[in-house]
């Protein structure tokens, strides 16, 4: 957003309460690698030109490709400033931050979707004996005591932190609820490539025909490893990672339980890859590529035990529980009422209707795309012509900068 | 061209209701009753009537009326389905209702729909002789038949989306609370 404001000549500064790349420096754990491939990284005039585009960034390659664009763009940050509240004034918005106020006639919130870890309502009745780390505060499996350890949610967080315990010699028991399996590598290229290529990631906000359906879909199973390997629920089961349904409760004497419907969320689940796979294969029949690339294929059904355990006593077998249940986005601060009754914020496409106010980088915000690094760009170009227009059109005496 | 799809829901009116509940939260708290009276040994007779929803008492133009009982190799007298088999009544019941609907959303259109459903259950849980049974189901298998105007994905696909949206489904795989008082 700030390169495509620059390019209109739209005085601006960004508000970051750390150091660039805040939250990827200090809520991350220490073997994430990106989800999408390092080609796949694309922002305003900035891409990637390193001798391995099929790789996926570590976490400190993350860091220092946002820090280097922020440079490469000469982008206003103004670093350890946290915003405090943001109210309406007469001409556009007042800004508090821990160094002091700023007057803006229009303001992008670009905080994410990912800010406050989301926990299951139980987790007051977890027994003291065990500790438990939401995946924003896991690092590694060194941070956890030897013994079992419970992992609740199976998408890409759940999965990837499921694989990397079990393998420390800590058995996994993982809660599985909702989630959408994805195979990393089809048809000799990454599951990316085709959704970017069949045009399913640019597919608009305003074309699908449930929007707050498709912004309420999990985040796709995947993993970015060197091997480029799929982490699937299958993967989990043959290294000996036990499979139980979504958690529904923990009873009174600290009995976790489980819902019933694991053969489902996992048919429901390889039901929607299918889908997803028949799409790229009509894509590659319609663009006649049928002899250039790999034959299609089909990953088998999840396994799934006859009878998967309804419920297993914590204080027996478990040291650690971990929360993957998502995330949500913390609006503390915003003190504009465009909030509705779930706390997440109202908009079109991101533009709010508050004059002025617009959002940026939540699930398919105005492209299923838009919560992607590669989908930053073209909501960018898209709200900044609309924040463009409006200044354009609103007499608004507070310049960024000016009321400080 | 196949243009009118009908399974006899009308998906708009439900769509409708949906998009006015979203609006309107309040109105979407629902209570569902039964009434429940002994008539002799394992027999009972209960009545479904009256329920509340959209804001206010609803009343319906009928009363429904169920016996329960027990069979007679539990020495009772067989006048009505056991309620566990109720309970199978109302899960594949609760299933088929939903993949009619979800059918006529996703333009698919049903010939029949049948469903077969067992539930598990060892009886040494509720006659005390093992406390490690437990009482309930150990498991409950639903096989259906349809036959449709779809692929068998998207069959498949009807079943899965009816399990999620299913209340009795969700009854029956997740825990409940329950409060029993004597007034």
């Amino acid at each position: 957003m700030s390169r495509c404001l620059s390019d209109r000549s739209i005085d601006h500064v960004v508000l970051e309460r750390g150091e660039i790349a805040h939250s990827w420096r200090t809520e991350r754990w220490d073997s994430l690698r990106l989800l999408t491939p390092n080609w796949q990284s694309r922002l305003p005039g900035y891409g990637y030109s390193g001798d391995d585009p099929d790789g996926y960034r570590t976490v400190p390659e993350v860091i220092e490709f946002i820090v280097d664009y922020a440079r490469a763009i000469a982008a206003p940050v103004h670093t350890h400033s946290t915003v405090v509240s943001v109210r309406r004034v007469e001409a556009g918005y007042l800004v508090r931050t821990d160094q002091g106020d700023w007057g803006c006639c229009a303001l992008v919130i670009a905080s994410g979707a990912c800010n406050i870890a989301d926990a299951p309502g139980c987790t007051d009745r977890v027994p003291r004996s065990i500790a438990t780390l939401t995946a924003q505060q896991y690092r590694n499996p060194d941070q956890l005591a030897g013994g079992g350890v419970l992992v609740v949610g199976a998408s890409a967080s759940g999965t990837q932190i499921a694989h990397e315990i079990h393998r420390s010699g800590r058995p996994v028991t993982l809660a599985v609820g909702e989630h959408i399996r994805a195979p990393r590598m089809y048809r000799g290229k990454d599951l990316q490539w085709w959704m970017d290529a069949a045009g399913v990631l640019d597919e608009r906000y305003d074309a699908v025909d449930d929007v707050g359906r498709a912004r309420r879909v999990p985040s796709l199973q995947l993993a970015g490893t060197p091997d480029r390997s799929t982490l699937d629920l299958n993967a989990l089961t043959d290294i000996g990672v036990t499979l139980v349904g979504r958690l529904a409760g923990i009873t009174e004497d600290g009995k976790a339980q489980f819902a019933g419907s694991l053969r489902n969320m996992c048919a429901l689940s390889d039901l929607k890859m299918g889908r997803l796979l028949d799409l790229i294969d009509a894509w590659v029949r319609d663009n006649g590529l049928d002899g250039s690339v790999a034959p299609p294929h089909r990953l088998p059904p999840t396994r799934v035990e006859a009878s998967p355990p309804l419920g297993i006593n914590l204080t027996g077998d478990i040291r650690t529980i971990i929360w993957a249940t998502g995330y949500r986005p913390d609006y503390s601060w915003l003190d504009v009422p465009v909030l509705d009754r779930k706390g997440l914020i109202r908009h079109d496409g991101g533009v709010t209707d508050s004059p002025g106010l617009y959002l940026m980088g939540m699930q398919f915000l105005r492209r299923r795309k838009s919560a992607l690094i590669d989908g930053a760009g073209a909501d960018a170009r898209d709200l900044s012509a609309h924040l463009d227009s409006y200044l354009a059109g609103e007499p608004c005496h507070v310049g960024a900068g000016a009321a400080r | 061209m196949a243009d009118a799809v009908n399974n006899g829901v009308n998906v708009d009116a439900l769509i409708a209701a949906r998009d006015a509940l979203t609006k309107a939260p309040e109105a979407a708290k629902f209570k569902w009753r039964a009434a429940c009276e002994w008539k002799n040994g394992t027999h009972s007779h209960s009545t479904v009537e009256g329920f509340f929803g959209l804001g206010e008492e609803q009343r319906r133009k009928r009363t429904f009326k169920f016996d329960a009982d027990h069979p007679e190799v539990f020495a009772s007298e067989d006048v009505g389905a056991t309620p566990v088999e109720y309970v199978l009544v109302g899960l594949a019941s609760c299933l088929t209702a939903g993949i009619a609907a979800v059918a006529q959303h996703r333009k698919i259109q049903l010939r029949s729909v049948t469903a077969t459903i067992e539930g598990d259950m060892d009886i040494q849980g509720i006659l005390g002789i093992d406390s490690d049974v437990r009482n309930g189901f150990s498991g409950i298998k639903v096989k259906y038949k349809i036959d449709a105007d779809a692929k068998r994905e998207d069959i498949e696909a009807l079943v899965a989306q009816s399990q999620k949206r299913s209340a009795v489904y969700d009854i029956v795989t997740n825990p409940t609370n329950v409060t029993v008082e004597v007034t």
